[in-house]
């Protein structure tokens, strides 16, 4: 909420082989904070994710990394290099069991350790949702504070790859947001993403940590070598504007913001609203933008029904009622299972924000 | 158990297909063996207290009946001809020195065609020191215990059994909302907290009060949680019989079975990392065992080498469900060994039997960093809790057997009374004065006011966010405008 309405300029450019994407870089922010002697160099997001991986194995002796496959770098590379820096007993393969990982986080979370389980796909992530949302999420209530396992960081890349189909592709985090007890928090860009991994893995509350697998390569950016940490539970506004207020995380802030410019080449003013964190969320950034624009648009890759989009909508039209000028607009994934072909229509791409955008600023 | 868990030992020889025929010759042939458990491995362990003799043995191998069948191949008609299973896992090999190499490691060649039998010919035994009468089995191996520590056992189960009924009855006169007894299986309750050292992690399911009472809860935390007061050290947020003690290392419970199993693995691999001289210790009943989280911890304990013991109650029930419908294994022990866990079977109504098992289990969890398996043969002589009735599914003869025949407590009693430790003097005085205990406790901690409403916020996270201060607000706003609506004895 500090942060909020600070004007961010730089645009970073991300490229591929078959498509470019755009996403909004605090760079210069955090720069400041670290008062510019930290070096920094151009990394992509697993990179990132590897950077504050390393730190947090180096700044905590009781610190732990393991998940399937981790033990050779990971299947995404985030964890390359760890076990041969910090050995096979900090830094391990698990059998291929979620449900025994998050239960053996648990467990080791609540013996004052920092356990940073990986679940290779956040699609495999639900033989664990009973000790995620029994367990990790009410370790501490149930206790009276005698116990907890808030060491405890889940990371889990999600969300669409253009081929991943049901399975490799899924965004589940409205699941997650339905439980008190646990954070969830899914960064934008490698900056955000090695911050917000750290302060994740040093907050005293579970916490679930989403990975933009569509980013993992694709996003490069500036990123601090140092220890920096972002924090948790606040939005920050990557692009201010006055008529409309969108509200995104992770991967699809990218494309909602090249709905943004294409809008702004029509005319109308958008402000962005990257939320960082769903649970507990910062409804107070939110609302005063929309306090200011009276119009908002929210978008997520995951199906429209019951995800994190309605929770926004419902909230912020309980809080700015009569300043809202439209209804609030939802663009997000359709109610089918992740298809495969059919993705492209599934999705809530550029197109689709900007029709949305459209329509809302002249209802 | 046997009356409950025995079940038929037929195995059937089955065809694979009509191109297989049965050829029922068995050669007694003079082929060079392989088994793979033909390592006989021993262990004595020198406990804290002094072991005599050697506590256990482990022997791979019984004196099992080789069988050998041929397979043949008629390259005319193709029919093959196999005894298509082993029931001793003996295995003709062509060579000894031939092997196939697989990641998993070097593996000896059969030319038989041979499955696993479901299961062995023989169940295994169950580990037993006292009969039925308190007399020690002849030849019986186990750790001695002093009579200070056997009377302190007899007085924790009795204290128990007083506590259980008197907490029972006063759920059923309306003052508690829910109670599940430990009836019929004080003995593991006891037996295995005393063969622990407090340094050990506890993670409970929910019938092993007793592991905390020796431990040294005292009787007015137990009824303050019964109660779920101010002095609950969960606030009141939990139902009646979920403890939980920081101090005492004993992880707080929570309703969901199985699933603090595979935590205990967790906490082990964190005590195997500090080096500490304990293990982690994880209660578990037969209905758990199907559980994806059972087999999840069993397996990644042995994987990571993690010390932890899982103890088994197999009490032969889970509510209503017998264990012959919960699996077909031969009971949990069994189990043990696919997970490359070392295991046994004992008589958890057996108190010198029990207390040994465990004591010899902790020792080799931690002295060789692993996880051990013990399987406790008991029976559940309450119903699963309040809520249940289970005459509806079990016969009232058979819950009567075992809760006076069969009980574990009347076993001890006998032999400590047999060794002059113990008299009726003694008996009476200890059930009058924890009854009179027990009852102090319960009345003083049903006066007592229930938590702070402050509390229903605090601890979901670290520290209390907006969206829970919000609310906060919210309800004590409500309450003041309709203030019957809620508890009175709930400090706003």
């Amino acid at each position: 909420m500090a942060s909020s309405f600070r004007r961010i300029g730089k645009l970073a450019t991300i490229s591929s082989k078959n498509q470019s994407r755009r996403f909004s870089s605090t760079v210069d922010q955090t720069l400041k904070k670290s008062e510019g002697i930290s070096p920094s160099k151009s990394v992509n997001l697993f990179t990132a994710i590897n950077q504050a991986l390393h730190i947090a194995l180096d700044s905590d002796p009781r610190a732990y990394v393991f998940g399937e496959d981790v033990g050779f770098g990971g299947v995404f590379r985030c964890t390359t290099g760890l076990a041969d820096r910090f050995g096979k007993q900090r830094v391990f393969n698990t059998p291929l069991c979620e449900q025994g990982i998050v239960g053996f986080a648990i467990g080791l979370a609540a013996m004052d350790n920092r356990a940073i389980a990986e679940i290779q796909f956040a699609d495999y992530i639900f033989p664990a949702f009973d000790q995620i949302v029994n367990e990790a999420a009410k370790f501490r209530y149930r206790s009276g504070n005698q116990f907890n396992c808030g060491g405890l960081t889940i990371r889990a890349p999600y969300g669409a790859v253009g081929h991943g189909g049901h399975y490799h592709s899924q965004s589940p985090e409205s699941f997650f947001c339905h439980v008190p007890g646990i954070k969830v928090v899914i960064p934008r860009s490698p900056h955000q993403a090695k911050g917000l991994l750290l302060s994740s893995i040093r907050d005293p509350n579970p916490v679930v940590f989403f990975e933009p697998k569509m980013l993992y390569r694709m996003a490069v950016e500036e990123v601090p070598e140092d220890d920096y940490m972002l924090p948790l539970s606040e939005a920050e506004v990557i692009r201010e504007g006055s008529d409309i207020t969108l509200v995104g995380w992770g991967a699809q802030l990218s494309t909602m913001e090249q709905a943004c410019i294409e809008a702004a080449k029509e005319g109308i003013s958008c402000e962005l609203i990257d939320l960082k964190t769903l649970i507990p969320w910062d409804k107070e950034t939110v609302e005063a933008s929309v306090k200011k624009t009276g119009r908002l648009l929210v978008s997520h890759e995951a199906p429209v029904t019951g995800g994190f989009g309605a929770e926004i909508s419902a909230s912020i039209v309980e809080r700015c009622f009569m300043r809202l000028e439209a209804p609030v607009a939802r663009v997000c994934g359709l109610d089918t299972p992740f298809p495969l072909v059919f993705e492209p229509f599934y999705l809530p791409t550029k197109n689709k924000i900007l029709d949305a955008i459209k329509s809302t600023v002249n209802y | 158990m046997a009356i409950l868990i025995s079940r038929s030992r037929n195995f059937n020889h089955f065809l694979l297909s009509t191109r297989f025929r049965f050829l029922s010759r068995l050669n007694q042939t003079s082929s060079k063996t392989f088994s793979h458990h033909a390592k006989t491995s021993s262990f004595t362990t020198a406990a804290g207290g002094g072991f005599t003799k050697p506590t256990a043995t482990f022997s791979g191998e019984s004196a099992a009946v080789f069988r050998v069948e041929r397979f043949q191949s008629n390259k005319t008609g193709e029919q093959l001809n196999t005894l298509y299973y082993e029931e001793d896992n003996h295995h003709q090999i062509i060579d000894e020195n031939q092997v196939m190499d697989f990641p998993g490691g070097q593996l000896p060649i059969t030319p038989q065609m041979k499955f696993i039998a479901e299961s062995s010919e023989k169940r295994l035994p169950c580990y037993r020191v006292l009969d039925d009468d308190g007399y020690p089995i002849p030849g019986s191996i186990f750790e001695e215990v002093s009579k200070e520590l056997a009377v302190k056992m007899y007085s924790s189960m009795v204290t128990l059994q007083v506590m259980d009924t008197i907490f029972y009855e006063a759920q059923r006169q309306g003052r508690l909302s829910f109670y599940l007894t430990t009836a019929g299986e004080e003995g593991i309750n006891i037996a295995s907290a005393a063969a622990l050292s407090v340094d050990d992690f506890v993670l409970p399911q929910y019938r092993e009060v007793g592991v905390i009472l020796w431990r040294g809860f005292p009787l007015k935390d137990i009824a303050n949680q019964l109660f779920g007061n101010k002095f609950d050290y969960g606030k009141g947020r939990q139902m009646p019989c979920h403890h939980g003690s920081n101090e005492l290392n004993y992880l707080t419970i929570s309703s969901p079975i199985a699933t603090q199993i595979p935590q205990a693995a967790g906490v082990a691999y964190s005590l195997k990392m500090d080096k500490k001289e304990a293990c982690a210790i994880t209660y578990l009943g037969d209905g758990s065992t199907s559980e994806g989280d059972f087999h999840a911890a069993l397996n990644f304990a042995a994987v990571l080498d993690a010390p932890v013991v899982f103890i088994c109650r197999n009490n032969g029930w889970a509510i209503s469900t017998p264990v012959n419908e919960q699996f077909r294994s031969d009971g949990v022990a069994s189990k043990g060994q696919a997970y490359g866990i070392r295991s046994i079977r004992v008589d958890g109504n057996d108190v010198l039997a029990t207390h040994s098992a465990i004591r010899a289990a902790r020792e080799m969890a931690i002295k060789e960093q692993k996880p051990i398996l013990v399987e406790a043969m008991t029976y559940r002589v309450a119903h699963h809790s309040t809520s249940d009735d289970s005459t509806k599914y079990r016969p009232v003869e058979e819950i009567e057997h075992w809760k006076t025949a069969k009980s574990p407590i009347s076993r001890f009693r006998k032999w400590i009374q047999r060794n002059g430790w113990w008299n009726d003097e003694n008996e009476s005085e200890l059930r009058g004065d924890t009854r009179k205990q027990v009852l102090q406790v319960m009345q003083a901690a049903e006066k007592v006011e229930k938590p702070p409403l402050t509390d229903l916020f605090t601890d979901v996270y670290d520290k209390v966010p907006l969206n829970l201060q919000e609310q906060h607000k919210f309800i004590r706003d409500a309450v003041k405008k309709s203030p019957r609506e809620y508890p009175s004895d709930v400090p706003i």
